[in-house]
């Protein structure tokens, strides 16, 4: 040891380092300053996403209506202001509540049926060789065909009415949350499902109990996909048949008032359209991360 | 049947080493306090068991005619370079991997599925479901194989947290530990189960060599309070003899027996006595000496 000392000792001799004093310290109490200090108010007000996402907006909104009032007609393009006006006409009347809820209505009874088909295939999938096949072969044949293109043989086969729209509602939503959940289910890792199948689980509780949950990301946004789908599905279906059916949602809406050259009316419809669009992005789909995902460290 | 058994073995057993009366027993610590019984019933018995494993274009015999028996409350390493089969062995002896020859035996009844009597802690930290707590994630394997009810498997689950040393951590998620934090709730988690045998797939591996000295302590600590039955695979030399009672030895390509040894005399202060790297070098060679030859 001591011999080894030395020659470790001469070996840096040899190249010159320069051999300095060794020290120790105690750390005193770290007293001088706040070890956690607050963030300066602007930096905590630019922190929070609705409000940088509220000045988005509002500059949105202020480049409407300055292109508005340059272009100056109303028929073509109506003000921010005079699109606010009937919106807000429109829902104090509750002509356009009543759109709502009659669209919301159908769009949930499809959006459901489409989930619960989506999860039936992909556990199939999951557990047999077959139904991997089966649901690759279905996605790739009907992912790709339009929904809207469905709807001429839905309206024969269903009628006017709730059935056809349901019909191609499922469509819209089925094939691409199915991809998405299948893929999710691709990626739990191997350690994972062996610890599941460890402690007896198997079959359906072993689908729910493992791969569900870890697979959370890919299956949400699979269900935001399937929701964006589902609402360009139904609008654009209430907007070409929904002028012969006597109760129509907001497509309709949105077309009867085309025919009368209300534009503004035409506006709010959609304006209808985006805002409930944000409210369940921003209130249903974002909760559910911050709930499940983000807590969990699936997703930053 | 264990004369049958033995008879059957159709590799040799290694030349078994000095008997534990020896005077290195003032080298060793608690770990010494184990006295070699005279043959009882074996526990798990693997009885020449063949394993292969497909890849898309061809089939690969993993291990070949791989016999061991392990007793209650051994600490069984099975050791050997990568390529050996070691780990699907231990995934054979889980359930998760048919043999395609021999059989293997918990309790005299065959392998033949995964089951909540014999609980794998693996290399990986993605082990815990992150969407669980710490607690939750003991807990789960309780519920899901309708051990306990969720008052008992709570009090066990804070039980075995507290034993190691993560009952402050009981309601975090897995994303917010350290690895070896990460480990220890795995081993929390399989030794709630009060499985016949724990089964370890180089548990330490993915820890730095400061954590995982540390983990090897508190697991012979766990095992001195607890006594449970593992088998441990590693590719380390210095920990299959830190933490074995008895080592097996395996070759690669495919993977075959090469010895046994007794380790049970050595633990972590014997870790660079003269004896300890004497038992090194001899396995060391054993484990190369077809490598040495060839060149």
């Amino acid at each position: 040891m001591k011999a080894a000392l030395q020659s470790t000792v001469v070996h840096r001799a040899a190249l010159q380092l320069p051999v300095r004093a060794e020290y120790e310290l105690q750390p005193a109490p770290f007293a001088s300053e706040e070890v956690e200090r607050a963030l300066p108010l602007a930096r905590r007000l630019w922190a929070q996403a609705w409000l940088r996402k509220g000045l988005i907006i509002f500059f949105l909104a202020l480049a409407w209506e300055l292109a508005a009032r340059w272009q100056d007609n109303d028929l073509l393009l109506p003000t921010f202001g005079a699109t606010a006006q009937a919106l807000l006409t429109g829902l104090q009347s509750g002509e356009l509540i009543d759109k709502v809820a009659i669209s919301l209505s159908v769009l949930l009874q499809g959006y459901a049926a489409g989930v619960l088909l989506a999860f039936a295939l992909t556990t199939l999938a999951v557990s047999t060789q077959l139904g991997r096949d089966l649901l690759g072969t279905l996605t790739s044949m009907f992912n790709p065909l339009p929904a809207i293109a469905l709807l001429p043989l839905a309206l024969l086969w269903f009628g006017l009415g709730h059935g056809s729209l349901v019909f191609v509602l499922i469509h819209s939503v089925l094939w691409p949350l199915a991809l998405n959940t299948f893929a999710g289910f691709q990626g739990v890792p191997e350690t994972l499902r062996m610890a599941g199948r460890n402690y007896g689980l198997r079959g359906l509780p072993y689908v729910l109990q493992i791969l569900v949950p870890a697979a959370l990301p890919a299956i949400l946004s699979g269900l935001k996909i399937g929701w964006a789908f589902a609402w360009r599905t139904l609008i654009a279906a209430e907007l070409v048949f929904g002028a012969s059916s006597g109760k129509g949602g907001l497509g309709w809406y949105i077309f009867q008032n085309r025919n009368e050259l209300y534009t503004d009316r035409v506006f709010a419809g959609l304006a209808m359209v985006v805002l409930i669009g944000l409210a369940v992005e921003s209130l249903g789909f974002a909760t559910l991360e911050r709930l499940t995902v983000r807590r969990w460290g699936q997703q930053r | 049947m264990n004369i049958g058994v033995a008879l059957r073995r159709d590799t040799p057993v290694a030349t078994p080493p000095a008997p534990a009366a020896s005077p290195v027993a003032a080298t060793t610590d608690a770990v010494a306090s184990i006295v070699p019984a005279a043959a009882p019933p074996a526990m798990l018995e693997v009885d020449a068991v063949s394993l292969e494993y497909r890849t898309p274009d061809s089939v690969v015999r993993a291990t070949h005619r791989v016999s061991f028996d392990v007793y209650e409350t051994e600490r069984f390493v099975l050791l050997g370079p990568s390529g050996c089969g070691k780990s699907t062995l231990l995934k054979a002896v889980g359930g998760f991997i048919p043999p395609v020859e021999g059989e293997i035996r918990l309790d005299g009844r065959p392998v033949r599925e995964p089951g909540p009597d014999r609980i794998l802690v693996f290399q990986e930290f993605d082990q815990l479901p992150p969407w669980k707590t710490v607690r939750q994630n003991v807990v789960f394997p309780l519920l899901a194989s309708r051990r306990l009810g969720r008052k008992e498997a709570n009090e066990r689950a804070l039980h075995y947290l507290d034993k190691v040393g993560l009952s402050k951590f009981a309601d975090v998620h897995p994303h917010q530990l350290s690895g070896g934090m990460k480990q220890r709730v795995a081993i929390a988690r399989a030794l709630a189960m009060q499985p016949r045998v724990l089964l370890m797939d180089e548990p330490f591996a993915a820890l730095d060599a400061l954590t995982r000295r540390k983990m090897q302590e508190e697991l012979l600590q766990l095992w001195d309070e607890v006594r449970f039955t593992l088998l441990f695979v590693t590719h380390s030399i210095e920990e299959a003899l830190v933490v074995g009672t008895r080592i097996a030895l395996l070759s690669p390509h495919p993977g075959r027996m090469r010895a046994e040894l007794n380790s049970h005399r050595f633990g972590l202060l014997s870790l660079g006595s003269a004896e300890f790297q004497d038992a090194a070098q001899r396995i060391h060679h054993l484990l190369f000496e077809e490598d040495m030859s060839r060149r």
